[in-house]
This record gives C-alpha cells, sequence and structure tokens, in this order.
C-alpha cells in the first residue's frame, strides 16, 4: 500500500485516518463521523490495515482489546473455579492416589468431577498457564500496535490543524473574539501550567503529555513481571527445599552446597493472656492456646574455599542469626525461613540391662537416635548389640520383620542381642515403648526403660529466586504506569484566528471532561473567546429530546 | 472508661452520625425536587458536616482500638469489615469534595451502616496476633486494601444511583429484575443482622459433637437454632431442637444455618415492605434520585475505579507479594483469598478495557460497578467464612 499524501503536505503511513500534522481526515469513513475519532489521533495501526497473511491475522487476533478483555476474564473465571474446592497444596493427601481418594470420599461425586477435570491442580495446569502466556502476547501485541503510531503522530503535531479537525472536537466554539484575545489566552493557558506553542494565527496548548504513555508504561511492567515468572521455571532460578534441624544438629543446607546451619535452640512462646497482654483475655478462652512466637537459634557455617567436597571438619562460622516467622535468615542470595515446629521429639533413650528374675542390673546404654551404635558395651563383659532400629514402628511384616512408617523417631523400636557371662550364647529381643517381644522364648535377661531426652525440631525452608529483582522491577514499571495513566490526563486546547477574524476554540483530553471543561470556560471567559460547547453533550439531548429515552450512554 | 470502652462508644458515635447523615442527605435532595437549591446546599452542608463528624468519631474508634490492642485493628473479621465500612465512608467523603453530590451519600451511608451493623455480629474480641501477622506490613498492605475497596465501593453507589435513575420501573426488563434483586440483596444482609442480633439478646447456644470431613471428631456450638445439623452431629443438650436436614461433612451445617436464617427475615423483611407499599423497592427510591445528573453520576464512578484501581494493585497485589515473600518465602501461593484479590483486580482491569476499549459507558459500565463492588463483598463475606485459608480472619 502507499503512503497517503494529505492536502497539507504530509506523508502519512497507509491506514492513517486524521493527517498526522493538519488532522484532516483521509478516509470517507472518518469524514462521515460528527466527532472525529481521537483515541489514538486517528494513526494508522497495523491491526487495522492488513489482514492478509497468517502473521496479520494473528497479530489483529492478539491486538483485538476484545480478544483482550476475554482473556483476562477467562482467566478470572478459571481462577475462581481454582477457589471451590481447596487445591491439592491445601489438603493433607500425598501422593497421586490417595489425592484422587480425598476428593471423591470427601467431597462426594462433586469432588470426584472436579478431580477428573483436574481443578485440584488447576493453576499448573497447561491450559492455565497458556492462557497466562496468551494475556502477554496479546498485552506485547496490543501496546506495539497503538503505543508506535500513537508516538509518532504525537510527536508530529502541529499547531495550526486544519478547521475541519477542530469543527469535529468534542469541546469546540466559534465566534468574535476580544482583540487580542490569543496573548491573553496564551498568558491564561500559561498560568495553568499548560505548555503553550504559537504559530502564526494559532495556539496549541498542552499539557500532561506523558500520561497518554500511561498505559503502555504499565503494561510494559506487567510483561516484565511475566518474564519473572516465566524464569522460575528454568533450573536455578529458583530454589525451594525444606529442612528439619533438631537441636543440637547440625545439618548441610539441601539447594545452598557449601552451607551448613546448626540448631542451638528452638523455642516457642504462646500468649499468656496476663499483663501486657490481658487485653486478649476474652479471644484467649475463646480460642484455647495462641502461639505468640517461635524462633531458631541458629549459626550458619560454611566449607572454607578450597577443601574437598563433603568435608566438615573445619567448616568456618559464618554467622549467628535467630531465625522468626517474618524474620528469615539471609546469606548469598538464599532466605532460610522459619516455617514449622515438632515439640518434643524423642532424642535418645536410656535402657538398664537387668537380669529379670534378680532385678541385678549389668549397666545402662544409652541410644543416640539420630546416631545410634552397633554395639554397647557394658560392664563385665556384657554387650548389647543392636540388630534392628524402627524409629517410627508400624507393627510386623508377613515375615515378621519389623516395619518403619517414617525415619522420624516417634515409636522406636530396637531388635537386639544381649550377651552377659551368664548368658554366652545371646538372647533376642524386641522392644518398643511399654513393651517387650522375644520372639526365640523365654529370656533370662531385659532391657528396662529408664529415661529419654526430648529435644524440639525446628521446620525450616530454604528458598533462592533470581528472578525477585525483575519482578521487582516489573511491579515498580506497572505502578508507575498506571500512576501516570490515571492520576494524570492529556489535556489539549487549539485556538485559531481565521482570515476573516473569527476564532475557532477546541479542545480534547483522554479523561477528565469535567477538568477540561473548567479550564477551558476559564480562558475563554478571561481571554474573551467564543464559548465552547460540549458537542457530544449536545448530540445526546438532541436524541433524548427526540425519542424521548433515557440516555444509555 | 477503659481505651477499649472508648473505642466502643467511638464507633456507636460514627454509627449514629451516619444514620442522622443519612436522613440529612435524604432531606438534601427532598429540597432539590421541589426546586429549591439552596435548601439542597443548606441540607447538604448540615449533612456532609455530620458524616464527617462521624467519620472523625470512626477514625477515633480505630485509633483507640489500636492503642489498646497493640496492633493495627484489622485483625479478624470485626474490624476488617468495620474498617471496610469506614472506608466506605471515607471515599465518599472524598468524592463528595470533589463532586458535591448528596445523591451518593444517600446511598453510601446506609450501605456503610450494614457493612458495620454486619461486622458487629462477629465476635469483638481483642484477638492475639499469631506469628506470621506479627509484621509491620500487616498495617501497610491491609489499610491500603481497605482504603482501595473503600474506593472503589463508591463507584458501585454511584452506579446504582445511575442504575435507579435510568432503568425504566414501568416495564418489564432484565434490568429491573437485577435491579430488584440487588435490594433483595441488601435486605438479606438486614436480614443477618436482624437475625443473629435478635437470637445474641436471646443467648441462644446449642452445642453438637460431629464427625468432621476427615473423620475426626469434633464439637460446634450454634448460636442460632440449627436448621441444618452438621454431619453425624449430637446435640449435647436433650432440649435442643432437631436439626431439620442433616448435610454431608464437607460443608458446615452451622454456618449454613446462619446463612438460612439470614433468608428467611431478609425474605420477611423485604415481603413486608413489597406488601405495605405495594410497589418495587427500587422504585420507591427512584424519586428520591430524579435530580441527579446521569452524566455526573457516569464520571464519578469512572473516577472512583480510576483512583481505587492503582491503590488496589499496591496494596492487594504488591505489599501483599512483598510481606507473603517475607514471611513465607514465596510470593504468591494461590490461597483463595489471593486468588479472590487477583480476580478483583482482573475484573476492575475488564471494566477499564471495556470503558476505554468497548466504549462501556453509562448503564453497562454501572453494572460493571455494582458487579465489582459485589465481588469485594464475597471476597470479604464468603471468602473468609467459607473459603477457609491462610487469611480467614473467622
Ligand atoms: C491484567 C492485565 C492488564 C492490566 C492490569 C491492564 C491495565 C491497563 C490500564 C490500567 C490501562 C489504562 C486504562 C485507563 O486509562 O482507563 C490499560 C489500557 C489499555 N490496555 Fe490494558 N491491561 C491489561 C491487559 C491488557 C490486554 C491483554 C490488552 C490487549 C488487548 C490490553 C490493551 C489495552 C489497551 C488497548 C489500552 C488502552 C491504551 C490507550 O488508550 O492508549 N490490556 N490497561
Amino acid at each position: 500500500m502507499e503512503q497517503i499524501k494529505c492536502q497539507c503536505g504530509h506523508n502519512n503511513p497507509p491506514g492513517t485516518d486524521l493527517c498526522a500534522s493538519c488532522g484532516r481526515p483521509l478516509t470517507e469513513k472518518e469524514k462521515r463521523k460528527k466527532l472525529a475519532d481521537m483515541r489514538y489521533e486517528g494513526s494508522a495501526r497495523r491491526s487495522q490495515t492488513y489482514n492478509k497473511s497468517i502473521v496479520d491475522k494473528v497479530w489483529n487476533f492478539f491486538s483485538s482489546v476484545k480478544i483482550g478483555i476475554a482473556i483476562i476474564v477467562a482467566i478470572l473465571v478459571a481462577a475462581s473455579i481454582g477457589t471451590i474446592l481447596p487445591q491439592q497444596l491445601f489438603i493433607p493427601a500425598q501422593g497421586e492416589e490417595a489425592v484422587r481418594e480425598y476428593y471423591a470420599d470427601v467431597y462426594g461425586s462433586f469432588g470426584a468431577v472436579y478431580h477428573f477435570l483436574g481443578f485440584h491442580d488447576l493453576y499448573s495446569s497447561y491450559w492455565f498457564q497458556a492462557l497466562i502466556g496468551m494475556l502477554g502476547i496479546s498485552l506485547i501485541i496490543a501496546s506495539l500496535d497503538r503505543g508506535v503510531p500513537l508516538y509518532k503522530s504525537l510527536k508530529n503535531q502541529r499547531v495550526l490543524r486544519h478547521e475541519s479537525f477542530m469543527k469535529r472536537q468534542r469541546f469546540f466554539g466559534a465566534g468574535e473574539a476580544e482583540p487580542d484575545a490569543l496573548d491573553a489566552s496564551a498568558q491564561e493557558l500559561e498560568n495553568m501550567k499548560y505548555k503553550v506553542r504559537r504559530e502564526k494565527n494559532g495556539i496549541l496548548a498542552e499539557k500532561g503529555r506523558f500520561s497518554r504513555w500511561g498505559p503502555y508504561v504499565n503494561h510494559a511492567g506487567l510483561i516484565i513481571f511475566l518474564i519473572g515468572v516465566m524464569l522460575r521455571a528454568l533450573p536455578g532460578f529458583y530454589i525451594d527445599e525444606s529442612l528439619w534441624v533438631r537441636e543440637g544438629e547440625m545439618r548441610a543446607i539441601p539447594g545452598a552446597p557449601g552451607y551448613y546451619l546448626a540448631s542451638e535452640n528452638f523455642e516457642v512462646t504462646t500468649y499468656s493472656g496476663e499483663g501486657d497482654e490481658e487485653v486478649y483475655g476474652e479471644a484467649l478462652e475463646e480460642a484455647g492456646t495462641v502461639v505468640k512466637d517461635y524462633k531458631t537459634d541458629a549459626v550458619l557455617y560454611q566449607v572454607p574455599e578450597g577443601s574437598p567436597p563433603g568435608a566438615t571438619d573445619n567448616l568456618e562460622k559464618v554467622k549467628e542469626y535467630e531465625i522468626e516467622v517474618n524474620h528469615p535468615l539471609q546469606f548469598d542470595g538464599y532466605n532460610v525461613y522459619q516455617m514449622d515446629y515438632r515439640l518434643n521429639e524423642l532424642s535418645s533413650m536410656t535402657f538398664a540391662l537387668t537380669n529379670k528374675e534378680t532385678g541385678e542390673s549389668r549397666g545402662e546404654l544409652t541410644v543416640d537416635l539420630s546416631d545410634p551404635q552397633h554395639i554397647y558395651e557394658l560392664e563385665d563383659g556384657s554387650t548389647v548389640e543392636l540388630i534392628g532400629y524402627y524409629p517410627d514402628f508400624s507393627g510386623f511384616a508377613e515375615n515378621g520383620e519389623p516395619q518403619t512408617a517414617t525415619p522420624i523417631p516417634n515409636n522406636p523400636g530396637f531388635l537386639v542381642e544381649m550377651t552377659t557371662p551368664e548368658t554366652p550364647e545371646g538372647e533376642t529381643s524386641f522392644i518398643v515403648i511399654r513393651e517387650t517381644v522375644e520372639p526365640f522364648g523365654e529370656n533370662e535377661y531385659k532391657l528396662t526403660f529408664q529415661s529419654a531426652e526430648t529435644r524440639d525440631v525446628s521446620g525450616l525452608v530454604i528458598r533462592k529466586d533470581v528472578t525477585l529483582p525483575i519482578l521487582i522491577l516489573g511491579g515498580i514499571i506497572f505502578m508507575i504506569g498506571v500512576t501516570q495513566g490515571m492520576y494524570f490526563n492529556h489535556r489539549r486546547i487549539w485556538i485559531q484566528e481565521k482570515a476573516d477574524g473569527t476564532v475557532l476554540v477546541a479542545g480534547h483530553t483522554n479523561k477528565n471532561w469535567f477538568a477540561l471543561k473548567k479550564e477551558l470556560d476559564k480562558t475563554t471567559e478571561t481571554a474573551g473567546l467564543p464559548p465552547a460547547a460540549d458537542q457530544q453533550e449536545e448530540a445526546k439531548q438532541k436524541e433524548k429530546e427526540g425519542e424521548n429515552r433515557y440516555d444509555v450512554g | 472508661m477503659t481505651l477499649v470502652e472508648w473505642s466502643s462508644n467511638l464507633l456507636l458515635t460514627a454509627f449514629f452520625a451516619y444514620l442522622a447523615g443519612t436522613l440529612l442527605f435524604g432531606g438534601a435532595v427532598r429540597g432539590n425536587k421541589e426546586g429549591s437549591f439552596a435548601s439542597e446546599s443548606r441540607w447538604g452542608r448540615i449533612a456532609i458536616t455530620v458524616t464527617v463528624i462521624g467519620f472523625l468519631a470512626n477514625l477515633g474508634y480505630f485509633f483507640t482500638r489500636w492503642a489498646a490492642s497493640g496492633h493495627i485493628p484489622l485483625s479478624n473479621m470485626f474490624e476488617f469489615t468495620a474498617a471496610f465500612g469506614m472506608m466506605l465512608v471515607g471515599g465518599f467523603i472524598l468524592i463528595y469534595f470533589i463532586y458535591r453530590t448528596p445523591a451518593l451519600g444517600m446511598v453510601v451511608l446506609p450501605v456503610a451502616l450494614l457493612v458495620i451493623a454486619y461486622a458487629s455480629m462477629f465476635p469483638r474480641d481483642i484477638s492475639p496476633l499469631i506469628p506470621a501477622l506479627q509484621s509491620y506490613w500487616l498495617p501497610i498492605h491491609v489499610s491500603t486494601v481497605v482504603i482501595a475497596e473503600g474506593i472503589l465501593a463508591i463507584s458501585a453507589g454511584a452506579g446504582l444511583i445511575y442504575l435507579l435513575k435510568n432503568v425504566d420501573m414501568k416495564k418489564k426488563s432484565k434490568q429491573r429484575l437485577w435491579l430488584e434483586i440487588l435490594m433483595y440483596a441488601l435486605f438479606l444482609v438486614l436480614g443477618f443482622v436482624v437475625a443473629n442480633s435478635y437470637f445474641m439478646l436471646t443467648d441462644y447456644e446449642a452445642a453438637f459433637d460431629y464427625v468432621d470431613k476427615e473423620g475426626e471428631a469434633a464439637s460446634v456450638v450454634y448460636d442460632m437454632p440449627p436448621l441444618f445439623g452438621m454431619n453425624e452431629g449430637v446435640a449435647l443438650d436433650e432440649s435442643t431442637m432437631e436439626p431439620i436436614f442433616e448435610v454431608p461433612a464437607f460443608i458446615n451445617g452451622s454456618k449454613l444455618t446462619a446463612v438460612a436464617w439470614s433468608v428467611i427475615v431478609g425474605t420477611i423483611l423485604y415481603g413486608l415492605v413489597r406488601l405495605v407499599f405495594r410497589r418495587r423497592v427500587a422504585e420507591m427510591l427512584q424519586p428520591l434520585v430524579r435530580n441527579t445528573n446521569s452524566q455526573l453520576m457516569d464520571e464519578v464512578g469512572y473516577r472512583s475505579v480510576i483512583i481505587g484501581f492503582p491503590v488496589f494493585s499496591l496494596g492487594a497485589l504488591i505489599f501483599a507479594m512483598i510481606w507473603a515473600q517475607e514471611a513465607w518465602g514465596r510470593f504468591w501461593g494461590w490461597d483463595p483469598k489471593e486468588v479472590w484479590a487477583l480476580i478483583t483486580w482482573l475484573f476492575y482491569a475488564a471494566y477499564l478495557h471495556l470503558r476505554l476499549g468497548k466504549g462501556w459507558q453509562g448503564e453497562k459500565s454501572a453494572w460493571l460497578a455494582v458487579g465489582g463492588f459485589a465481588i469485594i463483598m464475597f471476597n470479604l463475606v464468603a471468602v473468609n467464612l467459607i473459603i477457609a485459608g491462610l487469611h480467614s480472619y473467622a
């Protein structure tokens, strides 16, 4: 297609509605309109001009506001469906099969259908992510389609516009004026912080043009944000690990090679309802105990540079820190969050090897539950050999072997062989709390429980998110964009004196006509210009009187 | 008086001031009807003065309670809902000083009254903060959200006036039906307040043991007569009435009972009004808005969305994400409350695009604004009470 040459001599790209320089309507359709379509200054948008190739079709699809809104609404509806039942993440069941059963058991056939449709994990489903992706594409294409031509036209605009352009503005007036009205209005407009440009017999007063870039800036922010979110799916950009450390224990920090974390102490406090906390008295009575705080006294260690992998003997202390909810430990881009805890986990158990008949003791042994020894030597050559250790004993398998449910010492079971000078062949026994099983017949000796030590376990989460700066940047740009586009607006006032002495006044704004009207009225009054009327209101008024209908806008 | 008592009395003062304000704004609008604009501005001036005094008392409630509890009073259902009511009035005052629209006061103040009354139905004890809430992001995030929601809700007020004025009450239409449904919905909230107050004053209580959805034994106390029983519920007291229906374990019978009572009482109240006046409620309100300027209402509605949207984005999404990142190490977790904040935000984004891109102004835009308010209320009521999540205040 060819460039369109306007009568004023300006060359416009194909598809232009209003000449970028003088504002004359260039198409038949535009000429027929009573009011000029000022939304994109009548500039040529690719989507409105080409519709031949596949690329054109895709471009036009994504640049359409209708499609954009449809995508937004689709995301909105999908997101709300995901809240009807709790997402998989929030239910106690683990594992595919268990999850499926959970939905069917708890929520009946509705739950089964919900699960069948994949709504239990809606937000990570491919179709939901595809919708988000389409939103991103739509944002990019729609912004380019409008933003680029809009920028060119606003840059090219001339002070003197063609009469037809001015007449077709929403605020327009024409008539006699005071002799030095142009000077006076320039002055008045400058007082109201307008940027005033003069050319021969005309004035263009403009303010807040930057607000026109608001939507494009905010869309750019959203695009940057979405890019950040997408990057998180790549390996290394986002680390999310969890770690349970017991008091007095040191563990390698998962996801952070070379770092170790020791817990010196873990503490939970609850609200007492006394002293300062007396105001909470009634609420506490209702709720029972309420946790006030929980925290871990942690020490962070690092393997010094150059030491062989896995060596932990000469760790360097990096820092001590009290990890608390809302106060994560930070190091080298990592954050360690206090998330959970388990109180009073068994840490060690002490038994005495005693003769069942006489009650005589052959000495005591203490089993460290996180690091049990294989053999414990007692007095006079007696030994207790730990053949099997089942931290969370859950019963015997069919072949008679003891089973453990988890590696956590909730219900420790010990299979032991006890040897004493009296019983040199050894006796086998299986011990769990409050119970002893003697699988091979009556024994002479048994292990008698003496005492146990407990300690608290702190549940920590380790996260590193390299994309955070991108997300923050996107967020800031978005906020700048919405502020710029919504709290400011672009107002323009054109004044022109024709050869016969008639003065034309026109005004346009992209938002807040109410405020523009006030300023325009003030200018015309002070400077003695012909008053401008709201042509859109007049048209509506006529329509209303004609058909006696309600104004539906 | 202790600080806590001061605080309750100030809230009560605010409540009565808003009540008076409603009537005075009504007077201002009526004055207008006779064509005497002098009376409009005089009544309007008194009305806004009373409203501002009420708002100051309301702020007084807020800050005294803050001082008493040691944390910003936005941590349970009562506090959050009451603050929303307060910000509705705040938003209205802001718009009033720009546009001088008494009719808006006549619509917004009663809704604010209803919201505050609704809030007062929840336990008003000062509750301690769980660890996750102990952050300076609590006041920053939650107060920005209530301010934004208050401003956004004003657009619904303006929209409602627009619709009351422009929907033809003489002709049967979808619009007329929906407008009446909207009025009925307000009666349901009133029904909840009335039913709850009645049973609260008569000290109704019924305790049940039941089996919850994970199959564990649990107990619950009803404060309204049990229409819906909990799963395998057993009353602890023989004299308790037998629930009429039993519901499956995943439905909370006690909450459903509260909903049912609200519907029953609200419907009776609505029915009575219709019987006595023999006209649709919307039709009865129509004369009050006869002299409002539709175009101005449309503008006010749009302006409040424009002012509210950036504030909402900042508070409900950005601040929320920063806090979530700090407390849990993830800025977003698809928790229902988060999702509904996103839905609200997307909804208003759609509103803006429909208006700017598709020219949806006037009536269509007014319906959208009312829809936005419905989403905000849903968020406050249903998501908090029914779809429990991290933020659930109840
Ligand atoms: C959640 C996503 C989106 C948000 C938060 C958003 C936000 C905004 C905002 C705040 C405005 C300014 C509105 C006003 O000034 O009244 C705007 C304008 C606009 N948006 Fe979006 N937008 C989103 C998605 C989209 C999409 C998917 C499209 C694709 C078609 C789109 C196309 C536009 C257009 C064409 C404008 C008008 C630009 C102008 O007047 O120059 N937006 N957007």
